[in-house]
């Protein structure tokens, strides 16, 4: 088996232009007619759904970030009614509010429709057993693999993450010919394997499927030669359905994106203008046939470059390379991801006296991580009152706290004193490198 | 009636006063008031010059942070007590104090106290039914 859908994974560019104008024009009619946040930031630029004819014109309409999803927490973004609403997902990266997805019984079927792709992808077909080790539950994943597993006749083997010596045991004895996990559980695995003494070629496995986190070409080099498979990267995030957004096929030169259902555009992250294929920058989804948590111009943060080329392995889909970083800075203080994104959320929501600047300094300070947000006053709106200064940085401190998840020392500074400098202003200082 | 005070945000970093000085020196200008309140991490500096205009669009050119307020100011005799009385008037009449400082005038016996409140019209009427001299723009 070549191509799980050969009609979409293959279709011409032109055939998929209109395929997605269509879905397009649909989807932003919908989203609009069913979901008051979509309407009031359409109505807010006096954009209407019909003027939207193409794909495009996608980049007239307004960007959608993860903040939103949380402000609308839980289900405050749905364009359908609870009674459609089959499955919840929720990702559980930050603390505080977690992110929410839901699905309706088609958006299964796209989501199973794509993990089956991605697997036919790497060379997998209804004769292999995939054991899928990423985590069953709210985390995408392993209900995400899984069903893309039974969708394709393949058999799963559910065991999801954890017990790593019982892990070995059921690849053995259940002879499954495909891993499913992260990279890092991949290595661990094979580690684990040779202190236990366990002859890799003892195993059926001949393929691997990894995603979920970043990883590099060094590291497949690594789990192949350990392993003794042929690794893939497939690329997915919850808000925009899980795993199987795309999949590296046989070139295993960049993944396909399912552009038929998410339509990618990069986009310059500070002046988000939209780049040609080929440059560098923020990956945006928008979900052209999602029905439950539709997402327009979604920012996934993450720094990539897309591309379209004649691919040996036939398909026509665009696609992405390694995801090169994030566009926000992602940090890590006491175990919490916290992203400078949050953090210009909780000021520009403050706004009045407190301006738009800000500064990090993160340190430790025995083997506990210290945050230190210094952030500016505004130029005309300043208080000669101690009270007054002190009522809105104890504000700050609150938000930032109910934002993050983990506390921070909030330290007010004169306007204009924080370092800046043209494009990549210096936002972040770690100290504790 | 009201006294025009500046007031800039300082942070807590060796030699920032002294820039603020420095700008006012160099225009020639003349503080005749000066408080600082402070905390932790920042100070706010309050201050009557003689020229309050030029001295806050030099202060800004120079990048700081300034903002105006109106003060009221009296003068009261220095003597103990007189303090204590216009201080007295004040909670009669139910008023609060945002900020206050004061400054002797030696020769003349007498003390400047100069403060904020919220409620500006309220206070000038009370101090006034209480024949206290308030001061005008130029402290006189």
């Amino acid at each position: 088996m070549k191509y799980y859908n050969r009609e979409i994974e293959t279709m011409s560019r032109d055939g998929l232009f209109v395929l997605q104008s269509e879905r397009l024009v649909n989807a932003v009619k919908r989203v609009y007619e069913n979901v008051p946040y979509y309407r009031a930031k359409m109505d807010a630029i006096k954009l209407k759904p019909s003027d939207i004819k193409t794909i495009a014109d996608l980049h007239k309409l307004p960007f959608t970030v993860k903040t939103d999803i949380r402000a609308n927490y839980p289900f405050g973004l749905f364009g359908v009614d609870k009674k459609q609403v089959v499955r919840l997902h929720a990702s559980s990266g930050t603390t505080g509010k977690l992110t929410v997805t839901g699905y309706t019984k088609r958006d299964l079927e796209d989501w199973s429709e794509c993990c089956a792709r991605a697997l036919v992808s790497a060379g997998i077909d209804e004769n292999d057993t995939v054991h899928v080790a990423y985590g069953y539950g709210l985390f995408t994943g392993g209900l995400g693999l899984h069903y893309g597993v039974e969708r394709l006749g393949a058999t799963a083997v559910p065991v999801s993450s954890g017990n790593t010596m019982r892990q070995i045991t059921l690849l053995k004895d259940f002879g499954a010919t495909a891993l499913a996990c992260t990279p890092s559980y991949a290595i661990y695995l094979a580690e684990s394997m040779k202190e236990a003494g366990v002859d890799v070629d003892d195993l059926m496995l001949k393929t691997g499927i990894f995603g979920a986190e970043p990883w590099t070409e060094e590291m497949r080099a690594e789990i192949e030669k350990k392993l003794h498979i042929k690794a893939y990267d497939i690329y997915g995030l919850s808000e925009v359905s899980g795993p199987g957004v795309a999949m590296e096929c046989s070139a295993r030169r960049g993944k396909h994106v399912y552009e038929d259902l998410f339509y990618p555009e990069i986009v310059n992250p500070d002046t988000l203008e939209p780049l040609p294929y080929g440059e560098k920058g923020e990956l945006v989804f928008t979900t052209l046939n999602k029905e439950c948590l539709p997402l327009i111009r979604y920012r996934t943060r993450d720094i990539c470059t897309l591309y379209l080329e004649e691919c040996e392995c036939g398909r026509t889909l665009v696609k992405m390379g390694r995801i090169e970083g994030r566009s926000d800075d992602m940090l890590i203080i006491r175990g919490v991801n916290i992203f400078p994104s949050q953090i210009e959320t909780v000021l520009l929501n403050i706004g009045g006296m407190i301006g738009p600047h800000y500064q990090i300094i993160v340190d430790r300070q025995g083997s506990l991580d210290t945050l230190e947000i210094q952030v500016e006053l505004s130029d005309y709106a300043f208080s000669d009152e101690v009270r007054e200064i002190e009522k809105v940085k104890a504000r700050v401190a609150h938000d930032m706290q109910s934002m993050l998840g983990v506390s921070a020392k909030i330290t007010i500074v004169s306007p204009h004193s924080l370092p800046r400098s043209d494009g990549k202003a210096k936002r972040i200082i770690d100290k504790r490198k | 009636m009201l006294v025009n005070q500046l007031a800039v945000f300082l942070e807590n970093r060796k030699g920032r006063l002294k820039e603020l000085a420095g700008v006012l020196a160099k225009e020639k200008i003349d503080l005749l008031t000066l408080s600082i309140a402070d905390t932790e991490d920042f100070g706010i500096v309050r201050f009557i010059t003689t020229d309050n205009d030029r001295a806050l669009s030099a202060l800004r050119n120079a990048g700081f942070t300034v903002t105006e307020s109106d003060l009221i100011g009296i003068e009261i005799g220095d003597v103990p007590g007189a303090l204590s009385n216009v201080l007295k008037v004040l909670a009669d009449g139910d008023i609060g104090i945002e900020y206050l400082y004061s400054y002797a005038r030696t020769e003349e016996q007498k003390a400047i106290i100069l403060f904020k409140v919220k409620e500006v019209g309220k206070a000038l009427d009370v101090l006034s039914r209480a024949d206290v001299r308030v001061l005008d723009r130029t402290l006189e």
